[in-house]
C-alpha cells in the first residue's frame, strides 16, 4: 500500500515540479474559485446518469436472468444471445450508435442525458443478468422445496425466498458494477452530455492546464467513489441477516 | 382398518434418472390417519418415493393419486395445499424470522390476513414448544429448535398428510428426541403421517406399518410388531441387522 502511493508522489516530486500550475483551479483566487465550481457543477449530472442507468440496468438484467435459468431451451437461449451480443458491443460504440443511430430508426430523437442513460443501462445489463444468474443459483435447491412445498408459486418463491437471499449475496458485485458504471458515465462526454470530464475538457480547452485540470477531475471520480464504496459496504452489514452460524 | 379410499395411491409408479431406475413399479397406498414409516438402506429410494407426494419429484410411470387428485404438472397446487414436508436439512427462510417463516405461506399461498396468520404461527410456536423464540432468525436456533420450527411451518398450512424425509438424520445426537416427541405428539391428533427415518424406537411406538423398500422397490410391509419380530425377506433381517446391532 505504502509503495503505491510512493510512486505517483516521487513522480509529482521529481524534475517536473516547476511545471505544476495550480493558479488555475485554486479556490483562494477569484478565477481559480469559478473554475472549482466549474468543474464540479458536472457532480449532478455524472451521479444522476450513473444512478438511472444503474436502477434500469439493475430490472433489465433480472428480466433477463430469469429465463436464463429456466428449464426450457428457448428462454434460456433468448437470454444466453442477449448477453453475448450485448456484451460484445464496447461501451463507446454503443453510446454513439444509441444517440446518432437509434433515432433513424425510430424516428425519436433522443436528449443527450437519456441516450446516455440507455447505453449504459443497456450495456450493463448484460453483465447485472450474470450476476443474478450466479446469485440465483448459489441458493440450495432445498430453499425452492421448502417455499413449494408450503404452496407458495415460482413468482412468491422468487419474490419472498430466492431473491432476498440472492441479493444479499451479489450486493458486493452489485456495487462493483455501480462503480463501474460511474466511471463509464465518462464516455458519455462524446455526445456533449454536461458531466465531469466533459466540463474537464472545456476548461481545459480555455486553460491549457490538462495536469492540474485532469488531477482534478481524478479526484473527483475518486472521492466519488470512495463514498459509494462505504455506503454499498454499509448496506452489507445491514442486511448480514442471513450469513449461517 | 375401515373401508375409505386411502389418501395417498401409487399404482405401478416408476421413475428413471437417466438409465438408473430409482422406482420400479410402486404399489402402495395410504389410509387416512395411518401413520407408516418407511426405512431401508440409503439409495433405495425412498427419499425419491415421498417426495413425489408433492411433487418435489415427477412420477415416469404408472398414477399418484393424492386425496383422490392424480399428482401431475397441473394439479400441483391442489395436492401441496393437503400435504407438508419435513427436510432433513429444515430448509428453513434464513433470511425472515422464525414467525415470519411460519407466516409467509399462509399470507401469500392462501390470502390470509397478517394478523390471523401471527396469531395461528404462535398457535403452532407453542405447540412445538418453542414460541419464545419468534423473533430469532434461524441461524440463532440450534437444529432441534430449527427442525421444530420447520414443523410449525407446515402445520401453519393445516396439511392433511404430513411427509418427513429423514427429520432427524442432520441433528446431533442429544437433540433427535426433542424432535421425535414433537412428531408423536403430532401423530397422536390423527394426522396422517409418512416418516422416512432410521429412528427404529420411534417407528415401534408411532407407526401403524412400516415399510422396507430396497433398490426401488417396496419389499416388505408389515405392522411394526411382525415387522421388527419377524421380518420376512432376507434383505430386510440383513438391513434390520445393521441398524438394530450396532
Amino acid at each position: 500500500m505504502r509503495a503505491l502511493l510512493l510512486l505517483p508522489s516521487l513522480l509529482l516530486l521529481s524534475g517536473c515540479s516547476s511545471n505544476w500550475g495550480w493558479y488555475v483551479v485554486n479556490p483562494a483566487t477569484p478565477k481559480g474559485w469559478l473554475n472549482l465550481k466549474f468543474l464540479l457543477s458536472g457532480l449532478g449530472y455524472t451521479v444522476q446518469l450513473s444512478a438511472t442507468a444503474i436502477c434500469i440496468s439493475v430490472v433489465v438484467g433480472l428480466l433477463v436472468a430469469l429465463p436464463g435459468l429456466s428449464a426450457r431451451k428457448w428462454p434460456r437461449r433468448l437470454s444466453r444471445t442477449y448477453v453475448e451480443v450485448v456484451r460484445a458491443v464496447p461501451i463507446l460504440v454503443l453510446i454513439l450508435w444509441v444517440y446518432y443511430g437509434l433515432p433513424q430508426i425510430t424516428g425519436l430523437s433522443l436528449s443527450v442525458f437519456w441516450a446516455g442513460v440507455i447505453a449504459l443501462a443497456l450495456s450493463d445489463s448484460a453483465f447485472q443478468a450474470e450476476i443474478f444468474r450466479a446469485g440465483i443459483q448459489s441458493i440450495a435447491r432445498g430453499q425452492y422445496e421448502a417455499a413449494y412445498s408450503v404452496s407458495l408459486n415460482y413468482r412468491d418463491t422468487m419474490s419472498y425466498v430466492i431473491l432476498p437471499q440472492a441479493i444479499r449475496r451479489i450486493l458486493p458485485a452489485l456495487g462493483n458494477q455501480l462503480v463501474y458504471m460511474l466511471k463509464m458515465s465518462s464516455l458519455v462526454s462524446v455526445i456533449g452530455m454536461q458531466e465531469l470530464t466533459r466540463k474537464a475538457n472545456e476548461l481545459v480547452v480555455s486553460e491549457y492546464r490538462p495536469l492540474e485540470i485532469y488531477t482534478v477531475l481524478v479526484l473527483e471520480y475518486l472521492v466519488l467513489i470512495l463514498i459509494v464504496s462505504a455506503g454499498v459496504r454499509w448496506l452489507e452489514r445491514r442486511l448480514k441477516t442471513d450469513e449461517r452460524a | 382398518m375401515t373401508e375409505t379410499a386411502p389418501i395417498i395411491r401409487f399404482e405401478g409408479v416408476s421413475k428413471h434418472y437417466d438409465s438408473f431406475q430409482v422406482l420400479k413399479g410402486i404399489d402402495f397406498a395410504v389410509a387416512r390417519g395411518e401413520r407408516v414409516v418407511v426405512c431401508g438402506p440409503s439409495g433405495s429410494g425412498k427419499s425419491t418415493l415421498i417426495r413425489c407426494i408433492n411433487g418435489l419429484e415427477t412420477i415416469g410411470g404408472g398414477t399418484l393419486t393424492v386425496d383422490g387428485i392424480p399428482v401431475t404438472e397441473k394439479t400441483l397446487p391442489k395436492v401441496r395445499a393437503r400435504v407438508g414436508m419435513v427436510f432433513q436439512q429444515f430448509n428453513l427462510f434464513p433470511h425472515l424470522t422464525v414467525l415470519d417463516n411460519l407466516t409467509l405461506g399462509p399470507i401469500r399461498a392462501r390470502g390470509m390476513p397478517r394478523a390471523r396468520a401471527r396469531e395461528a404461527a404462535m398457535r403452532y410456536l407453542e405447540r412445538v414448544r418453542i414460541a419464545e423464540q419468534a423473533d430469532k432468525f434461524p441461524r440463532q436456533l440450534s437444529g432441534g429448535q430449527q427442525q421444530r420450527v420447520a414443523i410449525a411451518r407446515s402445520l401453519c398450512m393445516e396439511p392433511e398428510i404430513m411427509l418427513f424425509d429423514e427429520p432427524t438424520s442432520a441433528l446431533d445426537p442429544e437433540m433427535i428426541s426433542e424432535v421425535l416427541d414433537v412428531m408423536t405428539g403430532l401423530a397422536q391428533t390423527g394426522m396422517t403421517m409418512v416418516v422416512v427415518t432410521h429412528e427404529m424406537g420411534f417407528a415401534r411406538k408411532v407407526a401403524d406399518r412400516m415399510v422396507f423398500m430396497d433398490h426401488g422397490e417396496i419389499v416388505e410391509t408389515a405392522p411394526p410388531e411382525d415387522f421388527f419380530t419377524a421380518p420376512r425377506s432376507q434383505r430386510c433381517r440383513d438391513f434390520l441387522d445393521k441398524i438394530l446391532n450396532h
